[in-house]
């Protein structure tokens, strides 16, 4: 498998084959989001308790389980990036940081817009809410570290400290929280086998769920190009690859 | 000169850590300031309270730990710049970076330095301004001892942050931003179990909770601080 994966530690393979990828998983995404979220939102049956607003379950939930995923997937490439040295693990976890944040700040605007109707407030000091509130704190707290550092490499290496310091910590404070306080519902989807949702409602869903994934991964691979190309602007691929293309 | 230097080198893991525990406190003792404006600080938020709320007992003595835990957070989050910033800035750490005794033992040195300048005299002084907030009877003793076990977490955890911000010039609002999110856990359980007590229920289970985080941050921050301090230090 080393054998296989060694040439994809060389920037400029990387950065081609990321090149290559891009328009695929986009056209993917595009397909896969349209489908589901048209589908989501006017073909979807309406659920009996909570009507139409229950709707904002199909961007809710996928950004909210994603975000905690990014972060994983992030302290993975840091973890890679401290044992093995690997420049570009530390290239990708810098790509992931704000779309994590992102994703998760998005969980939480939807969350309040769909509390407002259910519970009747936009925020509730819920456990799922508060330690959806940290893991923003702690990716807000990742990418201010991140751009504190001048120089990349050490940026780098103290923002995938810190990033594996909060992957320990997150179980901590999140069963913390949740000890804390519970009123957020329980989960839905995730019962395999029989889930709780009905199966009209649970294809869309499917379908918006993958096209967030997707969607990750075209926006990482695309931020994992520019910190490609601005980390080796000396190299001499990069200035051939700018000789041939031209500055666009 | 050159036995001295020998002898250094020699030093047992213990001598080592009394060593650099030693040279903290002395450094500490001579600017007092440094030692005494943390805990003022914990005194004043602690006064500002009741004034920003309105003097009713049941209401302060109702948030009284709360209080008393944050504002000791924020004055433990004070004081983590001394911890490594004056050795960064005259080159000392780095030449403790490069001895050859395990960083590990150096660094849990310093930190015991700081919990005993900064953790301990909070302790002695948040029964008396648990006074102040009319802090229920009956939970003075889980106030202590909270606190007790609370406070190295706060200096532990601390450490991580300061050396990761330690090379950076405007490093302190960052350090909070940091930082303030790992302490969450450790706040929950300890006002949670002041709550409890004044109830006059047993309390040991969120001791227990605290307890087994002192004891994971002890074994596995040091190690990370020893990892931060060598990318600050290049």
């Amino acid at each position: 498998m080393w054998k296989w994966l060694h040439p994809y530690a060389n920037p400029e393979t990387t950065y081609h084959l990321t090149g290559r990828i891009i328009p695929w998983f986009s056209a993917l995404t595009i397909a896969l989001l349209t489908i589901g979220i048209t589908w989501a939102l006017l073909f979807a049956p309406a659920d009996y308790q909570q009507g139409d607003s229950f709707r904002i379950f199909y961007i809710h939930v996928p950004t909210a389980t994603l975000s905690m995923g990014i972060y994983v997937g992030m302290a993975i490439a840091a973890l890679c990036s401290l044992v093995w040295q690997l420049r570009l693990a530390d290239a990708s976890a810098a790509a992931l940081a704000p779309i994590g944040a992102v994703f998760t700040f998005v969980s939480l605007v939807t969350g309040a817009a769909w509390g407002k109707p259910m519970w009747g407030t936009w925020w509730i000091w819920d456990a799922r809410l508060t330690s959806q509130l940290i893991l923003l704190f702690l990716f807000l707290g990742v990418i201010a570290l991140h751009n504190a550092f001048e120089d990349k490499t050490s940026a780098g290496k103290a923002a995938g400290i810190l990033t594996l310091v909060g992957v320990i910590n997150i179980p901590i404070i999140k069963y913390s929280v949740e000890w804390w306080n519970t009123l957020h519902q329980g989960a839905t989807v995730s019962k395999m086998g029989k889930p709780s949702m009905s199966i009209d409602m649970l294809w869309p869903f499917i379908f918006c769920y993958m096209g967030f994934v997707f969607l990750i991964v075209v926006i990482t691979c695309i931020r994992f190009r520019s910190e490609i190309i601005s980390r080796n602007s000396m190299r001499p691929w990069v200035r051939e690859l700018v000789l041939n293309q031209g500055v666009k | 000169m050159t036995d001295n230097i020998q002898n250094l080198n020699n030093l047992s893991y213990r001598s080592a850590f009394m060593l650099i525990l030693k040279r903290d406190l002395t450094i500490a003792f001579r600017h007092k300031d440094d030692v005494v404006n943390p805990i003022l600080f914990f005194i004043i938020v602690i006064t500002l309270f009741p004034l920003g709320i309105g003097p009713e007992i049941n209401t302060l003595s109702r948030i009284a730990p709360g209080i008393i835990w944050v504002a000791a957070l924020l004055s433990t989050l004070l004081s983590l710049d001394r911890l490594f910033k004056s050795d960064y800035n005259d080159g000392s750490l780095e030449q403790m970076l490069l001895s050859p005794h395990p960083i590990f033992i150096l660094v849990l040195a310093k930190i015991t330095s700081h919990w005993l300048l900064t953790g301990l005299p909070l302790i002695f002084i948040a029964p008396l301004l648990a006074v102040l907030l009319h802090l229920n009877e009956n939970s003075y003793g889980a106030l202590m001892l909270t606190l007790l076990l609370g406070t190295p977490i706060l200096s532990l955890i601390g450490a991580i942050g300061v050396a990761l911000t330690v090379g950076i010039k405007k490093g302190g609002v960052l350090l909070s931003l940091l930082i303030l999110p790992l302490y969450i856990p450790v706040l929950i359980f300890a006002t949670s179990a002041i709550d409890t007590a004044a109830m006059n229920l047993p309390f040991t289970g969120q001791l227990a909770i605290i307890a087994a985080l002192f004891f994971t941050t002890l074994t596995l921050a040091p190690f990370a601080v020893s990892s931060a301090l060598k990318v600050s230090t290049n």
